[in-house]
């Protein structure tokens, strides 16, 4: 599917979804807006996209985006199909991965691609007809995650801009850290301070992508020199499948903690965000303090994803 | 020092001017020519210019280009013109321009590129997103290209 115009002022009608860069402030703010609507009443969704199909081919594991992502088709409505677990699919008979997009093409109403490969995703939406949705692809981007964590901040604390951001983890390999600097990008963030490991540095093109548009930001190393600074928290987990060398990982494990010793020093009204699942980089002690905000994060998943598919699918 | 000194003019065929200085040797190699064809072949380097310097060319003998060659030859060698001779005149005389999008000519040098997908009906593509210097960027995982990178693999034993 070509990315292209939307119908009726919609800009997410028919089109893929790709990357976070691939939308605007203002495409983005529609969506808010959306978003809104399904929390405010959900019922009135409900039937939204009954008769549609979609289907979720991951070719890597994810059962949260996964099931986040049926979860918010069956709840408008729709229905859902599953390429399934790979060692049992076609995938292992030796089918290669354009016949397996073109191949849900006939039967759905749009795709939801998870793979290990950079650029998988756009290679899917060349291949099908219908509209192809990125739940991750290699190390570079995720921009659902992008979208409800930026939405996660507007909801929580009123607006993306103007606040002083803190990104923490590994910067590096993490595509949901460097989805959400990329769409902090599209806002005015006071600043934004990349927080991670020296091995685990954010890559030039998402430095890149912050000075092009003028958001102020400053790498540290460690969560304490900023913390009283802070408005949001964003952290990530360390995820060993993404580093093309196991000793850098045995390096970098373990070498950041968010405790409820570190937020003592922190501002009142600190968000703290986390894609989910976490390891041991948020300590248990943090969820019963009011910093605490990733659950909440995960349960707007639903209303935006819906928001999403709606639009998408429907206008 | 005057270059026609050096030279002879040609009855028909290609010049290749204005290629930045060293790559004229590079030139060669995308055009595929070894010296045992026949055909008259003169390079020469390091010839003062008034735009660049210092430049070579390469003057070919009863051989003309491919549209592909050109293209191969603006992404090493962004400055050069091309002159086609006939009858001892330029018959016609242009700037080659690095193509906008690059599509089949280069490799991703991600590993983890899509395009790098054995099985995978897939050619790799390229956008250009630099001009001078020349950089292009992976139109599928995005990993970029600087113009060193472009010259290594047009001119490598590989490529
Ligand atoms: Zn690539």
């Amino acid at each position: 599917m070509v990315s292209g115009l939307g119908s009726r002022g919609n800009p997410f009608y028919g089109r893929d979804v790709l990357s976070i860069l691939d939308f605007s402030r203002s495409d983005l703010e529609y969506l808010f807006a959306e978003a809104d609507r399904v929390r405010r009443d959900p019922s009135a969704f409900s039937g939204e996209l009954r008769g549609y199909v979609l289907a979720t081919a991951f070719f890597e594991p994810s059962t949260r985006t996964r099931l986040s992502f049926q979860a918010a088709m069956l709840r408008l409505g729709g229905s859902c199909i599953d390429l399934g677990e790979l060692e049992k699919s076609s995938i292992a008979k030796g089918e290669n991965f354009a016949d397996t997009v073109r191949m849900l093409d006939a039967y759905a109403d749009v795709i939801v691609v998870r793979h290990r490969l950079e650029g998988a995703a756009r290679f899917a939406a060349e291949v099908a007809e219908k509209p192809v949705i990125n739940a991750g692809d290699g190390k570079r981007h995720h921009p659902t995650q992008a979208m409800l964590d930026l939405y996660s901040v507007k909801t929580l604390k009123g607006s993306v801009d103007g606040l002083v951001y803190g990104v923490l983890g590994d910067l590096k390999y993490g595509r949901a850290a460097a989805s959400f600097i990329l769409g902090l990008s599209l806002f005015k963030p006071r600043k934004v301070y990349l927080i991670s490991p020296g091995l685990l540095k954010a890559r030039e093109d998402v430095k890149e992508a912050l000075r092009e548009r003028g958001v102020g930001f400053e790498e540290v190393e460690s969560p304490s020199e900023v913390i009283g600074e802070l408005d949001v928290l964003y952290v990530t987990r360390i995820q060993r499948e993404r580093f093309p060398d196991p000793s850098e990982y045995e390096k970098v494990r373990g070498s950041y903690v968010v405790d409820s010793k570190l937020l003592r020093n922190a501002k009142e009204g600190l968000i703290v965000l986390h894609p989910l699942p976490r390891v041991d980089e948020i300590s248990f002690d943090v969820d019963g303090t009011p910093h605490a905000k990733y659950f909440e994060q995960a349960r707007l998943g639903i209303p935006l994803r819906m928001a999403l598919l709606k639009l998408v699918l429907k206008g | 020092m005057e270059e026609g000194l050096l030279v002879r003019k040609i009855r028909e065929g290609t010049v290749i001017d204005h290629i930045p200085a060293g790559r004229a040797l590079n030139v060669l190699k995308i055009l595929g020519l070894t010296g045992r064809e026949g055909l008259t072949i003169a390079v020469v380097m390091n010839v003062p210019s008034r735009k660049l310097g210092v430049k070579d060319i390469v003057k070919v003998e009863k051989r003309f280009l491919e549209p592909s060659e050109v293209d191969k030859i603006a992404l090493i060698a962004p400055s050069a013109t091309i002159n086609i001779i006939r009858d001892f005149q330029v018959a016609s005389k242009r700037r080659v321009e690095p193509p906008a999008v690059v599509t089949g000519i280069l490799r991703c040098p991600n590993p983890n590129c899509v395009t790098n997908s054995e099985r995978e009906p897939v050619t790799p593509r390229f956008v250009r997103v630099s001009l001078s210097p020349l950089k292009l960027k992976c139109a599928y995982c995005e990993e970029t290209l600087s113009e060193a990178e472009i010259v290594d693999q047009l001119v490598s034993p590989y490529g």
